[in-house]
């Protein structure tokens, strides 16, 4: 964000740069810089709460009165508290004979469709694999889990990408689940740490790594503290 | 897994050291036509995907909300803009704005960038450029930056 900042102020646009991480904005000095203690991926802090992001934009706008290259920080922090996990009521085991993450794929197919029909298909599947091939991935996530080498295992995409479709897939069909917006990381880490699918995303990732696999490869499956 | 734990990984990833800081002091706010400029990998369904170390930009429509985060990181939530796409691109709110007369106008277009970018010189030295050009040529005066 700040190296746009420099090249556009050089072209005589004036701009503001919100940045989420202290230590960067600082190091990367954009001309008009907003450092905002929020989550990653929140950078106007709050969805869905317009006097919040107006009240943040106000501060960003006041930093075009300054003559010269300002820092600020907004005076407002959002402090992940690293525990909360959405509560999702999940569909009860439906298929015995299915893997229970395929199991659990299929149940949530229709608050998928229905949060899809609220807000669109803003981070749900679509980007590597659609929605009806979500079970083809986790099979294949299955089998490096147990043991096949991942570029004989079906994966249907680059193994990062597929393991962001799954994640966006469960995210958006939790949002429809859920009866109130969540806190930032709240649906990751109910993805990654209560549901079928989530661990099945884990355990493959942990067997490429095992496997010596290249890092890049399986090491965006997930967040990058997991 | 905890939001400061991703942001200590990124904190002191190296950023373009630029010698002199540009600075333009703009018009007023209230004749300003303001645009949004992000590194959120957003683009329209339509368009072309960004791939893992795109240097380009996508073009965002004000009049078409339909966007998409194509970014390719998993270490930020992304919720909160399936929710509502004001929490990453304010586009809502800057119409709420100029139609209370603090800001001139919203640009009828606006780009995105990928962030996730460890050598920036294709950045500075083609895609950044062409951004800003294809901004003034929309006359915008002041750019608003977001990441995730």
């Amino acid at each position: 964000m700040s190296t746009l900042a420099h090249i556009f102020e050089a072209e005589g646009i004036a701009t503001i740069a919100l940045g989420s991480i202290k230590s960067q904005i600082e190091a990367t000095a954009p001309p008009r810089g907003l450092w905002c203690d929020f989550p990653l991926g929140r950078p106007l802090g709050v969805p869905s709460d317009s006097e919040f992001q107006h009240r943040v934009l106000a501060r960003a706008f006041e930093l075009l009165d300054s003559s010269e290259p300002i820092f600020a920080e907004y005076d407002v922090s959002i402090i992940d508290d690293e525990t909360e996990v959405m509560a999702c009521p999940m569909p009860p085991r439906h298929d015995p004979d299915l893997h229970p993450a395929i199991d659990e794929v299929n149940g949530l197919q229709p608050a998928y469709e229905r949060s899809i029909a609220q807000y669109g298909n803003r981070i749900g599947a679509g980007r590597a694999i659609q929605a009806d091939e979500i079970t083809i991935a986790i099979e294949a996530f299955v089998k490096i889990a147990e043991g096949t080498p991942w570029k004989e295992a079906g994966v249907p995409g680059i193994p990062s990408r597929v393991s962001q479709d799954i994640r966006g897939y469960y995210e958006t069909a939790a949002l429809a689940l859920s009866d109130h917006a969540p806190s930032a990381w709240a649906g990751t880490r109910w993805f990654l740490d209560e549901t079928e699918a989530g661990k099945v995303v884990m355990a493959a990732r942990q067997a490429m790594a095992d496997a010596d696999e290249p890092n890049p490869i399986w090491f965006y499956m997930a967040p990058g503290d997991r | 897994m905890a939001d400061s734990d991703i942001k200590a990984m990124t904190a002191n990833l190296d950023g373009v050291k630029f010698e002199e800081t540009a600075f333009t002091v703009p018009v007023p706010l209230n004749e300003a036509k303001v645009a949004i400029v992000t590194s959120a990998s957003l683009h329209h369904p339509d368009d072309e995907d960004f791939s893992p170390m795109d240097t380009g930009y996508r073009i965002l429509r004000s009049e078409a909300r339909d966007y998409v985060m194509g970014h390719w990181s998993p270490n930020f939530d992304a919720t909160g803009f399936a929710l509502d796409i004001n929490t990453v691109f304010p586009i809502d709110r800057l119409d709420e704005l100029a139609a209370q007369g603090i800001i001139g106008s919203v640009a009828e277009e606006h780009l995105a960038y990928a962030g996730n970018q460890f050598d920036l010189s294709a950045i500075r030295l083609d895609s950044g450029p062409s951004g800003a050009k294809f901004l003034k040529e929309q006359d915008v005066d002041v750019v608003i930056l977001t990441p995730v």
